[in-house]
């Protein structure tokens, strides 16, 4: 099937053309940072992990997309998920490859990255999130090729894949509980220190995962001949919406927990984000940046035309996806790491060098998913005829 | 040549039985003997500790004195990095308010106040930087030491995040081109691995006590074994009150500071 991404029409290969570039630049930064160290980029001894691990959090959302197609279409029997499931699985993959190579390009010593498996260590919580997020991209690759093909050849995929289908929807789960887990269990971190670290997870990975998924089932319709379905999106968006509700409650749990127990070190973190603290307030534009685009998500969400108007339908996943990665993508991280633990505010900000091997992993997983949509695509109108 | 396939099995599944033995051999060749020796001058101790009088260091602090950070410095080959959020840091001075944060009051004597506690690893029983580590490269020695292997660690800066004491420093960068003199003694460090204190254990194989300690003119750093109820460390935390950093935490940190 893979032949079917060598060929295209212009525009896709004006797409590809343009991710490489960004995945150039994107390798010339990181051979720099091969060269210096991670001196290149803005962490230091306080904020010590920066934008390439909360982009790895908030990817592991991302692949969420997956088993919000595949529990409603395997489990509760939802016929209209079928045409879309494979963009969710496919989607996965991408989401995952990023997550691994966010990882990898925060350590530093690369090289030696196969100790993880050499001195297994079941009390680490990074060793199991190695295991768990490996273990989905394996899983997803083998379920998506192999439905895809049995489409292809107009027969039902082989039996063997029907329990990792199943295995598949909890092992989702574990994805998110386990990178929550990597953050959520350390003394003196008092912003992450909190019981609903791997529910909010899970609600934000279920809102900004569907979200993207939704705006690429949109670009798939109205690029190539494969139309996933109006009924899909709109199921899709229903679990967009709850899932949004639930992120946006989970937050302000956070927000009354912190200011209603006056507990300073619950309190600080927040501050940062939202206010500033010590004179100092980097994050503060992006943290009401993510407030407004959640209010303003939800209320296209639940405004009645979203489903009737196709342009209300984007804005709101939009608002949803951005506000998401405001929120997890930025703040959760950086703002788990100010005041440090001398209750000093030091601030974080990326360089031009980690901003470009940032856009390089992302273009890597959206050159992966292009392709990846190629072939699916391209399956999808063959069947159609 | 005229083997059946029976025969090829039955060879096969011999070579098979053959090479599976040789495991088996290891494993019954192994002997108890170590395969290093131990110095017979090397400090024991069930569980090494530190107490810093702070007092006493205070006193000499008025003199502006470093003796016991320039000896770490020079002992462990800590480089002197310009940019500050790249520092590495062993043994270092912190504000009372920063070594002791949310324990602050505004009433406290101005002597109190912004005055200098020396902080380091604290060598904590219940260690969470220990417990995060992917590779057990950050691991307990049977004596209580927090131990880094600097040849296994991955620089994925998990134990950074761990540590509630901001006692670890990441190598951002290569460190050789900072290190005023080298100490052939202790190796140097490449760019990419975490460091930290690691109460000088390859001075304390050899006999002799950390180099802080050693350092200090004034006595104000006790170094010793916490279940040794005769040593020199139990005897000045019973006659004297001590605190420790975040002991609220649960990492039972091993090391007090004598008020």
């Amino acid at each position: 099937m893979l032949e079917r991404a060598l060929s295209g029409s212009a525009g896709y290969k004006r797409l590809l053309g343009g991710l490489s570039i960004l995945m150039g630049l994107g390798f010339i930064a990181y051979l720099t940072q091969w060269e210096n160290g991670l001196m290149i980029t803005g962490m230091g001894r306080d904020v010590s992990w920066g934008l390439y691990i909360s982009q790895f959090t908030f990817l592991v959302g991302v692949a969420a997309s997956a088993v919000m197609v595949v529990l409603p279409y395997y489990i509760h029997d939802v016929k209209v998920f079928g045409r879309i499931t494979i963009l969710g699985e496919f989607l996965a993959i991408a989401a995952v490859i990023m997550c691994v190579t966010f990882v990898l390009v925060d350590l530093g010593k690369p090289m030696r990255v196969l100790n993880v498996l050499l001195y297994p260590t079941p009390w680490s919580m990074l060793f199991w999130d190695v295991v768990v997020l490996n273990g989905y991209l394996l899983l997803n690759i083998l379920i998506g090729w192999n439905v895809l093909e049995a489409e292809r050849k107009g027969t039902h995929y082989p039996k063997w894949v029907k329990p990792l289908i199943y295995l598949s929807i909890p092992w989702a789960v574990s994805i998110h509980t386990v990178t929550a887990f990597l953050i959520a269990g350390l003394p003196g971190r008092e912003y992450w220190l909190t019981a609903i670290m791997a529910a909010r997870f899970l609600a934000s990975a279920f809102c900004s995962g569907p979200a993207l998924l939704i705006l690429l089932a949109l670009i798939v319709k109205k690029y190539t001949k494969f139309d996933p379905g109006k009924e899909a999106i709109d199921k899709l968006l229903t679990i967009v919406t709850y899932a949004m509700l639930i992120s946006v409650f989970f937050v302000i749990l956070e927000v009354f927990t912190a200011f209603y127990s006056q507990i300073p070190g619950h309190m600080e973190s927040l501050k940062y984000l939202f206010v500033g603290l010590d004179g100092k307030h980097a994050l503060v534009p992006f943290m009401w940046l993510f407030v407004i685009l959640a209010v303003a998500g939800v209320a296209l969400l639940l405004h009645p035309n979203v489903r009737k108007n196709e342009k209300l339908l984007v804005a709101a996943c939009c608002c949803v996806f951005f506000s998401m990665y405001l929120d997890k993508g930025v703040g959760l991280i950086i703002g788990g790491f100010i005041p440090n633990m001398f209750g000093q505010v030091h601030q974080y900000a990326p360089t031009l060098p980690e901003l470009m091997i940032v856009a390089g992993v992302w273009a890597t997983g959206f050159f992966v998913l292009t392709i990846l949509y190629k072939i699916a695509v391209s399956v999808k109108e063959e069947v159609q005829g | 040549m005229d083997k059946s396939k029976r025969d090829f099995l039955k060879i096969g599944g011999l070579c098979a039985l053959g090479l599976s033995s040789l495991e088996v051999a290891d494993a019954f060749a192994k002997s108890h003997a170590t395969k290093f020796l131990t110095n017979p001058q090397a400090s024991h101790a069930k569980r090494w500790a530190m107490a810093i009088d702070v007092k006493k260091c205070w006193k000499a602090e008025k003199k502006e004195c470093k003796d016991c950070i320039l000896a770490c410095d020079w002992a462990h080959n800590i480089p002197d990095i310009p940019v500050k959020r790249q520092e590495v840091k062993w043994l270092w001075n912190e504000k009372y308010q920063n070594a002791f944060p949310d324990m602050e009051n505004e009433l406290e004597p101005e002597e109190v106040k912004d005055k200098p506690f020396l902080v380091l690893c604290n060598h904590c029983t219940n260690a969470p930087c220990v417990r995060v580590c992917p590779t057990q490269a950050t691991f307990k020695s049977p004596d209580g030491i927090t131990m880094m292997d600097m040849h296994r660690c991955i620089g994925c800066r998990y134990c950074m995040a761990a540590c509630p004491y901001g006692a670890r420093s990441f190598n951002w960068r290569d460190p050789r081109p900072f290190i005023k003199k080298i100490n052939p003694a202790y190796p140097t460090r490449d760019r990419g691995v975490v460091e930290k204190c690691d109460f000088c254990v390859e001075r304390l194989a050899v006999g002799k006590i950390p180099a802080c300690v050693e350092a200090c003119k004034d006595k104000a750093l006790i170094f010793g074994d916490l279940d040794d109820p005769n040593s020199e460390l139990r005897k000045a935390l019973a006659s004297r009150y001590s605190i420790r950093r975040k002991p609220e935490l649960g990492t039972k940190p091993g090391v007090y500071y004598l008020i």
